[in-house]
């Protein structure tokens, strides 16, 4: 049935910690590893050791870079600093993979949010990936059926394993602490408190999906000038310094002649 | 977006045969003639080609059965419902006009009604994703609609004017068809300035308020599915080279032959010029179609630093 439901009983998903993320993909490996050999087909991966390798991956880390608009300069140095980016499916309450799904194979559980494909109903059409802005979804060339994030659905319920390993693969592997999970739709869960105190927030919101994860923003650091000597921040009134000497002196004349230019031409 | 030839041609040749078909149903050409009898035999057979061409992207199409189950909610079901549906009034009125040399009112309207609303709800798979801003409009079904009437009634007009001789005023409905189809089109064309609406790289990572935000490393060093399947790059490069030969053979050489068949009625050159009408709009329908999906850009490839892309 691809009807959302109205409202869940839980909301499970995963709080990422943009901050903390040290870009070194073991999640990425981590999940690769569980879900090739649980829930559904496996991972499969064309061409792993030829010319042109590439497979199915349910977590991928993107890293960008983020310049401020007025940042300072300081000699060769600039504001912009790394993010590390890990991304999978956001277990969305409003998920269009859902509704556009014409077999039945894509659905969202009723009793804790989960979003999941049966891959026995699945014709391998690809418009749930179409639908969804996030990139969560990918057809596995292999078995033909679309894979995504369950949110290790075969690891959270399972008695057999310690209670300890019963958190999603990508979880549990985190070396530096930057994934979380729990129940989002309880506004006392560590989870949900850890959001709020830190303002978590929500990837493209204008597309109306509402997505279940949240993303916790890098902290803010303290700015270049901040770091400098004592002594040295004192004499560099204009932080963005110029050179010195006889290549001061041509910048000084060049802008100048530039700033008469500019009047003559308006 | 990836533009699948199995799409392109199931796109173009059933909007065709529901357009053709609708036509036929509202009775405007007596059944008994033999420009119907084709009429109906070819708007199914396109029909077919079509829906057998979508059927091969699939990945596992021994599941595809199951898509007639989820019409509440997906516009690829209602489609696949409503194409089966259509079949039933169409296959009666050709056997009618075939056999009996004779059609049911009420029925043909039914068929064109029918026809009509397989055609939006195809439209309406690629109208309704918000993650493709180009497509998220009113005019994405509406251009779907105008160009499954236009092109219908310029092989409608080749019909008649091969079986009969003479086509009398049809080139003259057909060009007033072609061009309104062309003004949605040009409507919907304006739009692609938008690029992807209200998302971008900032809202995308969250991280528009630490300052501008580019792409440093990708995930992975080769492509994968969703830069294949997302970030079909070669016809954007040649855009506006092909939007013109678009215009050229879907617009400008069947306008200008369908006016000139219409001034020499019931001549030899009216019926080759109808001809020629025809078959430069449907090669034009099917680059405009390629263009159609692949100048489309989808939000996941902010993800994958759109800008970067574009400049290689």
């Amino acid at each position: 049935m691809t009807s959302l439901p109205a409202t869940t009983n839980k909301k499970l998903g995963l709080v990422i910690d943009l901050d903390t993320c040290v870009g070194c993909h073991a999640c990425v490996i981590a999940c690769k590893e569980w879900n090739t050999g649980g829930y559904g087909n496996a991972l499969s991966d064309q061409q792993p050791y030829g010319a042109n390798p590439s497979g199915s991956f349910l977590n991928r880390i993107h890293t960008f870079e983020v310049v401020p608009e007025d940042g300072q300069v300081i000699d060769q140095s600039t504001e912009a600093r790394v993010v590390h980016f890990p991304k999978s499916c956001l277990h969305c309450e409003d998920a269009p993979c859902v509704t556009v799904c014409p077999t039945g194979a894509s659905y969202k559980r009723q009793e804790d949010g989960i979003v999941l494909v049966d891959e026995n109903k699945c014709m391998g059409c690809g418009l749930c990936a179409w639908s969804c802005a996030y990139g969560a979804r990918e057809m596995d060339l292999a078995a033909g059926v679309m894979k995504k994030c369950t949110l290790c659905v075969d690891r959270i319920y399972n008695d057999s394993l310690l209670e300890i390993d019963r958190i999603p693969s990508c979880v549990r592997t985190c070396p530096a602490g930057a994934r979380h999970f729990g129940d989002l739709g309880d506004p006392n869960s560590d989870i949900s408190k850890l959001v709020e105190e830190r303002g978590g927030f929500d990837l493209m919101p204008e597309q109306g999906n509402s997505p279940t994860n949240k993303y916790l923003p890098p902290r803010n650091r303290e700015s270049l000038a901040a770091t400098l000597p004592q002594d040295e921040a004192e004499t560099t009134k204009d932080i963005t310094k110029t050179a010195d000497g006889f290549f001061g002196w041509v910048d000084k004349t060049l802008t100048k002649l530039g700033s008469e230019n500019n009047q003559g031409e308006s | 977006m990836h533009p699948a030839y199995s799409v392109i041609v199931f796109t173009t040749f059933s909007g065709t045969g529901y357009g053709l078909a609708a036509l036929l149903g509202l009775g405007f050409i007596d059944p008994s003639m033999m420009s119907v009898k084709a009429g109906y035999f070819l708007a199914l057979a396109l029909i077919s080609i079509g829906l057998l061409s979508s059927t091969l992207h699939l990945a596992n199409p021994k599941n595809a059965i199951r898509a007639f189950s989820q019409w509440r909610s997906s516009w690829l079901s209602r489609e696949g419902v409503l194409a089966i549906l259509t079949y039933v009034p169409i296959t009666i009125l050709a056997f009618l006009s075939i056999f009996m040399d004779s059609s049911i009112g009420w029925l043909g309207i039914v068929a064109a009604v029918l026809a009509m609303l397989t055609v939006f709800s195809t439209s309406m798979i690629y109208g309704s994703l918000r993650t493709i801003s180009l497509w998220n409009t009113w005019l994405t079904p509406a251009s779907y609609l105008a160009f499954s009437i236009a092109s219908g009634a310029v092989v409608l007009n080749v019909l008649v004017a091969v079986f009969e001789g003479n086509s009398g005023n049809i080139p003259q409905y057909a060009l007033l068809v072609l061009v309104a189809a062309w003004l949605i089109k040009w409507f919907w064309n304006r739009r692609q300035s938008e690029g992807y609406g209200k998302s971008s790289m900032e809202t995308a990572t969250g991280l528009g308020h630490l300052g501008k935000v580019r792409l440093l490393e990708r995930p992975h060093m080769m492509a994968n599915y969703l830069t294949r399947e997302m970030g079909f790059r070669v016809a954007r490069k040649h855009a506006s080279m092909l939007w013109n030969i678009t215009i050229v053979l879907a617009l400008i050489i069947p306008a200008v032959s369908l006016a000139l068949a219409f001034a020499m009625q019931g001549s030899m050159t009216a019926v080759l010029l109808s001809v020629i009408a025809a078959l430069c709009h449907l090669i034009g329908m099917l680059v405009e179609r390629w263009l159609f999906f692949a100048k489309a850009k989808h939000a996941v490839s902010l993800y994958y630093g759109d800008e970067a892309l574009d400049a290689a």
